[in-house]
């Protein structure tokens, strides 16, 4: 079966949107840091220049905050690339452990702003699908984003990748949201509908176990 | 005096550099690196500039904006943002900050605008002083009665 890209639409289009703002507020956050680092480094040396004693204890802190700061920048610019490289095609053998610890860490800073904690738990080093890439990170982003308003702050949201027969299953656990209020009957929209349609995939929520359960074929278009 | 300012930003590697740069240029600074610290210190010191970062966990830029402007108004705020967008930061100037700025920025832009803010706030100040003497000048009574 052929793979159409227009089943992307415009909630891909925003997917794409939110999480590329969120990766430049992060290389802009990894800049002023290194900013101000450079620019501290600089002052230091002027006031050496008119005689106050040098700070070589402060000097050697600044290069490995800056050091770490490169770091991060890079792990950054990798997810960015990983992210960007999801469109390549449409159908690709696609490793969904690695998938879901892409998609939580470009969730990171939105886990953060809603002092959500994100606890992944794979079974397996790898368990891999054909499926569009794309689509699934957007749909595991939908999933962490309810699985995020189904929590309180300071609490965790548990995620757990297993095989199943034909496929794999994704948990997403500990949503004590899921019984007080009507949030279930908001999951998914018509949006995440198409996605699930297209994936081929199956939502179930289970408000007994607090659980959001994540379907996914071995092979869509069989 | 030295200009109180208060750094708020949740990273914390940029509020310290900022802030010994800040000392350096003989600013009195304090930092907090949440929302809810910054409102702590504000209610018990008194601050003439906030620097103010947009998005932060638990209570954003914009929400901490409201409460100082509710606590002390005549605090001076200027948004950071970090945002390719200025849309949150022109929303923080309708809710009365003074100013933003875009990260990284240059020092001298920001101690340009700390200062212009400084400037706004003891004008602001003496404004309040001038219609107060007034007052009491042209009714000696009702004043002394408060």
């Amino acid at each position: 079966m052929g793979f159409s890209w227009e089943i992307v639409g415009k909630g891909g289009f925003q997917f794409f949107g939110k999480i590329s703002a969120s990766i430049s507020h992060d290389i802009k956050n990894v800049l002023a840091v290194l900013n101000e680092n450079a620019g501290l480094l600089e002052d230091l040396v002027l006031m050496a220049e008119k005689g106050a004693s040098f700070n070589h204890e402060r000097v050697k802190s600044l290069a490995n905050s800056m050091r770490k700061q490169i770091k991060r920048a890079d792990l950054i610019a990798k997810n960015m690339n990983r992210f960007a490289h999801s469109v390549d095609k449409p159908l690709n053998d696609v490793d969904v452990c690695e998938t879901l610890e892409l998609v939580v860490a470009l969730s990171g800073r939105l886990a953060d702003m809603r002092g959500v904690n994100l606890e992944p738990l794979y079974t397996k080093e790898r368990i891999c699908i054909k499926t569009n890439h794309f689509l699934l990170e957007n749909l595991l982003w939908c999933c962490l984003d309810f699985a995020m308003t189904s929590v309180t702050e300071g609490n965790t949201v548990g995620i757990v990748v297993e095989e199943i027969e034909k496929g794999v299953q994704i948990k997403f656990t500990k949503l004590q949201g899921l019984i007080t209020d009507d949030r279930t009957n908001k999951f998914p929209s018509e949006e995440e509908n198409d996605l699930i349609r297209a994936l081929e995939a199956e939502t179930v929520m289970d408000t007994g176990v607090q659980t959001l359960f994540l379907k996914l074929p071995e092979k869509i278009g069989s | 005096m030295k200009t109180r300012v208060l750094l708020v930003d949740d990273e914390e590697e940029f509020v310290q550099a900022l802030s010994e740069r800040l000392k350096i240029r003989d600013y009195d600074v304090a930092i907090s690196l949440t929302g809810e610290d910054a409102i702590e210190k504000i209610k018990s010191y008194n601050f003439d500039v906030v620097i103010l970062d947009v998005l932060m966990p638990h209570m954003d830029g914009v929400e901490v904006l409201k409460k100082i402007k509710r606590i002390k108004p005549l605090i001076e705020v200027i948004m950071l943002t970090g945002h390719a967008t200025v849309e949150t930061a022109i929303e923080g100037l309708k809710l009365g900050a003074n100013d933003y700025l875009m990260k990284p920025c240059e020092t001298e832009d920001l101690v340009l605008k700390i200062n212009r803010a400084y400037d706004k706030k003891t004008e602001h100040e003496e404004r309040i002083r001038e219609a107060k003497v007034k007052e009491i000048m042209s009714s000696p009574r009702a004043a002394l009665k408060e």
